[in-house]
């Protein structure tokens, strides 16, 4: 069970901010595949990867990283602190 | 070495006297704040939204690079989320070292990776409706003189 996490506009177009999610995704991208089958409003939010970061366990990561022993994933758009 | 996330507002000039004060090992201290720009005259508020845990997680680990990378005496970050007017506190960034090289130094490094490796994110409330800002490409470029 992950739980996975959604800020900015990507919590706004997915309608909440974090979910549990029952997944056997090996990758983040597999997981985004998943979600992307869901729903509609995944498949929007998901549609454009190079627009979205992913942490794994708060740590910035990537699409290809491994899921293996992550509890939480999040989703979201470039940072834009300062 | 101090890192404060935080919904209230502060003061800089407050901040900025009690950093690094008494210290005579300090020779330079240098501080950057950032405010709530209304650019075209129709912002009535910004709204920072940020990831609780990880924005603490991912400025420690800034100020720990910095510190490794430059002789610095102390270093200070504050930065704000939730609700803000325009010509209001976002952030600040004070660095103490012995040289104002590295003072300096340190606080654009700090600035540069708080602009698009900490996550906050920024959306602005106007006449025109609402919208997130969007990162830049040359805040990204910006970290790569880093490397």
């Amino acid at each position: 069970m992950l739980d996975v996490m959604y800020f900015a506009w990507v919590r706004e177009r997915i309608g909440e901010p974090r979910e549990q999610v029952e997944t056997n995704a090996a990758t983040v991208a597999e997981l985004i595949e998943e979600l992307r089958r869901r729903e509609e409003r995944y498949a929007l939010a998901f549609s454009d990867l190079s627009a979205l970061r992913v942490a794994l366990d708060q740590e910035l990561s990537d699409f290809d990283a491994p899921l293996d022993g992550v509890r939480e994933v999040a989703f979201f758009p470039p940072m834009t602190g300062g | 070495m101090a890192v404060r996330v935080q919904a209230e507002g502060f003061d800089p000039g407050a901040e900025l006297s009690g950093f690094a004060c008494g210290r005579t090992d300090v020779g330079a201290v240098v501080s950057f704040t950032g405010v709530v720009r209304d650019t075209d005259g129709g912002l009535d508020r910004m709204e920072i939204e940020h990831y609780p845990g990880m924005t603490e997680r991912a400025i420690a680990a800034m100020v720990e690079t910095a510190t490794a990378r430059w002789d610095l005496a102390d270093c200070l970050v504050i930065h704000r989320h939730g609700a803000m007017m325009p010509g209001e506190q976002i952030m600040m960034v004070a660095t103490a070292a012995p040289h104002r090289v590295a003072a300096f130094e340190a606080a654009e490094f700090l600035m540069d990776y708080l602009k698009s490796r900490a996550p906050f994110w920024k959306k602005e409330f106007g006449t025109d409706g609402s919208g997130w800002v969007e990162s830049k490409d040359e805040d990204e470029d910006a970290l790569s003189r880093w490397e």
